[in-house]
């Protein structure tokens, strides 16, 4: 008898649980391999390889924008994997800092007392949440940037710069050979202040003396990098664009593909991280009370909710495709896929790729929100 | 004591004296709003200058000197009487039907005109909070109102209505089709995935959070190119669905990842006491939810929803990309044709398009304030 009890007892309900969890197995299960089979069949008719081996056979395609050594006869499309990865993130991390800058900007001009400047934010805010980001990006790439005057009449910007509707033209820094003590100087300005900090910090608590950190982080991050540039012999320089009969020759230039992007996903981030500032900040103290009160019991309601506009940023950088910006999915899920044909596997990898971006970023919102927590009772 | 004597107490009140002018009235709003301080006085300026330096120009280009008729780009070119001519609404009048049809048949557009009533119909229904019998509204529109508008669009030859390809539908006609489907099939799907996060059973919980936060991690454009390219891979050769069909599918199963998420956040507002409230009444575990949970949380959750179809709405653009003429993309084919190739064609269509996409959103998103105060003065009750 007392063995006859040990056998676990369910109820009804619990066996239609498990009837019902092996169904859904089934079925998941079933369909994935009949995908898998038909797949495996429809890609043998087209006679398309499978597997990752194209991986590493010659692209043969060129890139308007690599920011690592790249060819079309010799490199890979492994390496070109690698450039569109670096570009999406270029575009990526620039626009967020700009949006950033912005959307703080615009969220406390909301919170503004004064009338007109809270109503002209609140009317950004809305016209742009409003209208699709495609649409934007379209706006900026073919209505503006491409209706800039052509070569000939480049409009001149003070410093150096021309500015036409293929792109703008940059003085180049050249580093010269000992550059690399000015970046090891303030290399080591940042870590200073920041171990400064830290003592700073540590002292406050024992003494209760605040430290004043200003001057300090003047002096060990602008300071000395300064002084080690003139010590080494001023070794930057610059490449000044030139123009010639056909084209500029010279410095460095900035697609007008990857301008219109940036332009459209900073202007329409800051809109959202508009809202987020607002939502998180109530209201507006001036001086201490918003350095040591406001501000660290609104960021942790903005963090979250702030990395999500940064991710959702990431995200929309694919509709470069649109107009030809080179980012991850215009060159590799758009020209590699063309010319490969191995549609799962290229779709495979770009996935995984915004997947990977976006469970770090969650992984470490939640460690933070872990952090920040109040300990409540 | 003289001086005692004269010390009394007023006996009736002194008369009020009227509030400072400067302080009342518009002097006084303008001064409290735009002028109390020198930093704000500066800022005000600032803002007036930007506004005087910006908008006119602006309603010069779009209103005083656009070009409102014409047959071809020669009444949107500069000439003698207008030197400097401002947007070329010629070109959207001449175009519009394009714009709102593709090339939907001529002599089948009454059908799309009446799937426009038919969905305004049904949004009405239940976005009006007040309506009569909004369960039946809710079948009407997820149920009815998709057969009827696919015999509608698609066109059903038996009982007289030719079909009309898919590849002919376009403009805003498209627009709104994978604007509905995306909500029609993300509100259920949405439901049972948030359903399913919250279950017991760690298979479906398993399978709901896997698929929630895949598509959650990935753009849409990824999503898109999927349904595009690898579902005709898993399906034998004889099933592959229409473009727009692909379309459709990855902009439903992308708009009901998010919908989970919507609707999960409903759920978790309902207090525990109102599931163990249904629980001690007997009621199974379907009872309890589409009587008791699934309407106080929907309720809660309607502005987010809206909220929700304000992105999705946006998001159809994307389908542009994946070669489908919206209403972006019939844009972009009208401004691209020589007979109106002038310099202002291309900000003037793009003009049009964004005032289409902001009237829609931006009703949409006061729709979803209004109902959210709604809600709110309710709860304080």
């Amino acid at each position: 008898m007392a063995k006859m009890l040990q056998f676990p007892v369910r109820s009804k309900q619990q066996w239609t649980n498990i009837a019902l969890q092996a169904a859904l197995v089934v079925v998941v299960g079933g369909l994935i391999y009949a995908a898998a089979v038909n797949a495996a069949n429809n890609l043998a008719k087209a006679g398309i390889a499978s597997g990752f081996r194209f991986w590493d056979n010659t692209a043969g395609f060129d890139i308007s924008q690599t920011l690592i050594s790249y060819s079309s006869s010799a490199s890979t499309f492994g390496r070109a994997f690698w450039v569109g990865l670096l570009n999406t993130l270029l575009v990526a991390s620039l626009g967020i800092v700009l949006a950033t800058a912005l959307g703080f900007t615009i969220g406390i001009a909301r919170l503004s007392r004064n009338w007109l400047v809270s109503h002209l934010a609140g009317g950004y805010v809305e016209l742009v949440r409003n209208i699709p980001l495609l649409l934007q990006i379209l706006v900026w790439y073919n209505a503006v940037l491409k209706s800039l005057p052509d070569l000939r009449g480049s409009i001149a910007i003070p410093g150096g710069a021309f500015l036409n509707n293929r792109g703008l033209f940059l003085p180049q820094p050249m580093f010269g050979a000992n550059f690399g003590y000015v970046a090891a100087a303030l290399l080591l300005g940042m870590v200073a202040t920041l171990a400064l900090r830290i003592w700073g910090r540590r002292r406050q608590d024992s003494t209760g003396q605040p430290p004043r950190m200003l001057y300090y982080a003047f002096g060990l991050i602008v300071l000395l990098p300064l002084v080690v540039f003139f010590a080494a012999g001023e070794p930057l320089s610059f490449s000044f664009p030139e123009m010639a009969r056909f084209n500029i020759r010279g410095g460095a230039e900035i697609l007008p593909e990857f301008a219109a992007l940036l332009v459209a996903l900073t202007i329409y981030t800051a809109a959202f991280i508009a809202e987020v500032v607002r939502a998180g900040i109530l209201g507006l103290r001036s001086g201490a009370t918003l350095r040591l009160v406001v501000v660290p019991q609104a960021m942790r309601v903005i963090v979250p909710p702030l990395t999500s506009q940064y991710l959702n940023l990431t995200k929309n950088s694919s509709l470069a495709v649109a107009i030809g910006y080179p980012d991850l999915v215009q060159v590799f899920a758009g020209s590699v896929l063309n010319i490969t044909g191995q549609a799962v596997e290229v779709i495979a990898i770009t996935m995984a790729v915004y997947l990977f971006l976006s469970l770090v970023t969650s992984f470490l919102m939640n460690l933070y929100g872990r952090r920040v927590a109040i300990a409540e009772r | 004591m003289a001086t005692a004597d004269q010390v009394y107490p007023r006996d009736t009140p002194a008369q009020l004296l009227p509030a400072p002018v400067a302080s009342t009235g518009v002097l006084g709003w303008l001064r409290a709003n735009l002028f109390s301080s020198p930093a704000n006085i500066a800022l005000t300026m600032i803002c007036v200058a930007a506004i005087v330096w910006i908008v006119p120009p602006l309603l010069r280009f779009f209103i005083f000197d656009a070009v409102w008729s014409g047959a071809d780009r020669e009444a949107c070119l500069p000439s003698e009487q207008r030197p400097e001519p401002g947007a070329c609404w010629a070109f959207v009048r001449v175009w519009s039907s394009y714009f709102v049809y593709g090339f939907y048949p001529i002599s089948e557009r009454w059908r799309v005109d009446l799937f426009f009533v038919l969905l305004a119909l049904g949004i009405a229904w239940l976005a009006w909070l007040g309506a009569p019998r909004r369960d039946l509204g809710a079948i009407y529109f997820f149920i009815v109102l998709p057969i009827l508008s696919y015999i509608l669009l698609s066109g059903v030859p038996m009982i007289g209505l030719p079909d009309v390809p898919t590849s002919l539908w376009g403009g805003i006609l498209v627009t709104i089709v994978v604007a509905t489907v995306g909500i029609v099939a993300s509100l259920p799907l949405g439901i049972l995935l948030a359903l399913g996060r919250r279950s017991t059973m760690p298979a479906v919980r398993l399978a709901s959070i896997t698929f929630i936060e895949f598509v959650r991690g990935v753009p849409l454009i990824t999503v898109l190119f999927m349904a595009s390219v690898m579902l005709p891979l898993f399906v034998p050769d004889r099933f592959a669905p229409d473009k727009l069909v692909r379309a459709l599918i990855g902009v439903a199963l992308f708009a009901s990842a998010y919908m989970a998420e919507v609707v999960r956040g409903g759920l978790l507002s309902i207090p525990r006491g109102q599931y163990e409230a249904a629980q001690a009444l007997g009621l199974s575990y379907w009872r309890m939810m589409i009587l008791v949970i699934l309407p106080q949380a929907l309720r809660v959750t309607l502005p987010n929803i809206v909220n929700t179809f304000i992105g999705l709405f946006k998001d159809t653009t994307l389908v542009f990309i994946v070669g489908i003429f919206d209403f972006l993309r019939t844009i972009e084919a009208a401004r691209g044709d020589p007979h109106w190739a002038t310099p202002v064609t291309s900000v003037t269509g793009y003009a049009f398009a964004a005032v289409f996409y902001f009237v829609c959103c931006y009703g949409m998103s006061r729709y979803s304030r209004n109902v959210e105060a709604r809600l709110a003065r309710a709860h304080r009750r």
